[in-house]
């Protein structure tokens, strides 16, 4: 069985549509780690020692296991205790809570190298522990690790195909619909890792503006 | 928590945890091997051989390496490549993390200071051994601690094996999970074992890193 993409063309809409899925899933799944990285760093570094250890040890446990069998964990687990999410959401809360434990590892660090300075300024200006941290040493230190946190962001987007395997119709699922029908894995596939590339080309433009926008000095 | 469960299933997830052990060592034997070709190759004199290195690292790193496997063992077939489900699996990820590894490698040989290769080449040594006993000695040390970080991703990457049904640990818990709807007790099983695994090679990896450190 040699090569024929001319089976392609009437799968067009539904590649289409399974690319704008898997932008949809990593977006959201990108704002949730971003935002849960910077609330578990903060957990990690300011919580008192009874919040702080059970947090710490889920971190280990979600940087120490595969993000697929987190997938399946969230996706039947939670219905056995009784809550049953859309897939989408399921995937959603995998991946992002995945890349908030890794984004927080990152923070985290750059936080400690905020100048003590920069909070005790903040103090003596009036501003209480919470408003300091959230709007003088936080944004601080997010800035020096956009860079980084980019990394995770794409490496977040190639991951976004493992949600194919609790059913959500994106990118990957997509295409193995399509070879379910046509019996054209090698095409199908093909075109499909060719429609990762292509967004992940415009995800890195999207992230160097970012980059640039937030930097210190221009 | 139903222990019971747990002790009945543990074997099946030992057994499953030894060819986890198994992919992970052949991927990363494999990604060592291409990741040396691949930093060579960015690394040569020869612009089409450059060229050829930036499209691997571009190709395997831009794209999913679920849809990478996928493509190797349903759409090998079309093209004439015929492996079974394990050797798919080797092969594919083993490719996949060469692509990443390929540019710790190229980093760390990048990060030596030019004027050690240079002061080599005046001393009367060739280009290859300016590079064999100057440069690359200096290089694998700095290599050590992100290829661990490599080899962390990889073995964690072997799950995705699972989906092209090679018995290995997630695909074990997977299915349990569907078999008894004790998803807690089987992702804690796998993930005990998997959390053995990668912290066991973490401190392998950092006692190797102390020890070729320079003081």
């Amino acid at each position: 069985m040699g090569l024929d993409f001319s089976v392609l063309p009437p799968f067009y809409g539904t590649l289409a549509l399974g690319v704008l899925w898997t932008v949809a899933i990593t977006a959201t799944a990108a704002v949730l780690s971003f935002f849960g990285g910077i609330l578990l760093a903060v957990i990690a570094l300011y919580a008192p020692i009874v919040i702080r250890l059970p947090f710490r040890f889920l971190s280990w446990l979600f940087m120490g296991t595969p993000l697929l069998l987190q997938l399946f964990l969230i996706y039947f687990g939670l219905v056995q205790i009784g809550i049953d999410l859309p897939a989408f959401v399921a995937g959603v809360i995998g991946l992002g809570f995945h890349y908030a434990v890794y984004n927080s590892e990152l923070i985290q660090t750059a936080m400690i190298a905020v100048d003590k300075g920069q909070m005790e300024a903040a103090r003596t200006l009036g501003l209480s522990r919470r408003q300091a941290l959230i709007k003088v040493v936080v944004p601080q230190a997010v800035r020096d690790v956009i860079p980084p946190i980019g990394n995770n962001m794409i490496a977040l987007l190639k991951d976004s195909a493992l949600v194919s395997v609790i059913g959500v119709s994106e990118l990957t699922l997509s295409a193995q619909r399509a070879i379910g029908q046509t019996y054209r894995a090698f095409e199908f596939y093909a075109v499909a890792a060719l429609l990762y590339y292509v967004v992940n080309l415009g995800m890195e433009a999207v992230l160097r503006w970012f980059e640039n926008r937030n930097r210190l000095y221009r | 928590m139903d222990t019971e469960l747990i002790l009945k299933v543990y074997p099946y997830f030992l057994q499953a945890a030894v060819v986890t052990i198994e992919l992970s060592i052949l991927t990363i034997l494999l990604g060592l091997v291409c990741g040396a070709l691949g930093a060579a190759a960015r690394l040569s004199r020869l612009a089409g051989i450059r060229f050829l290195g930036a499209a691997y690292v571009s190709f395997f790193r831009g794209t999913p390496a679920l849809i990478q496997l996928f493509l190797l063992y349903f759409g090998g077939p079309q093209i004439g490549i015929q492996l079974d489900a394990f050797q798919a699996g080797v092969i594919g990820l083993g490719i996949n993390i060469g692509a990443y590894m390929t540019e710790t490698m190229r980093g760390a040989i990048i990060a030596i200071d030019r004027g050690q290769g240079e002061a080599a080449r005046t001393l009367g040594l060739s280009r290859m051994q300016a590079f064999r006993n100057v440069v690359l000695p200096q290089a694998l040390r700095l290599m050590i601690r992100p290829l661990g970080v490599n080899i962390n991703a990889q073995i964690k990457g072997t799950a995705l094996v699972s989906a092209i049904s090679v018995v290995e640990l997630t695909y074990t818990a997977q299915r349990y999970i569907g078999s008894t709807y004790k998803p807690f007790e089987m992702f804690l099983l796998a993930g005990v074992l998997y959390l053995v695994i990668i912290t066991t090679v973490g401190k392998g990896v950092a006692y190797l890193d102390r020890k070729v450190r320079l003081p």
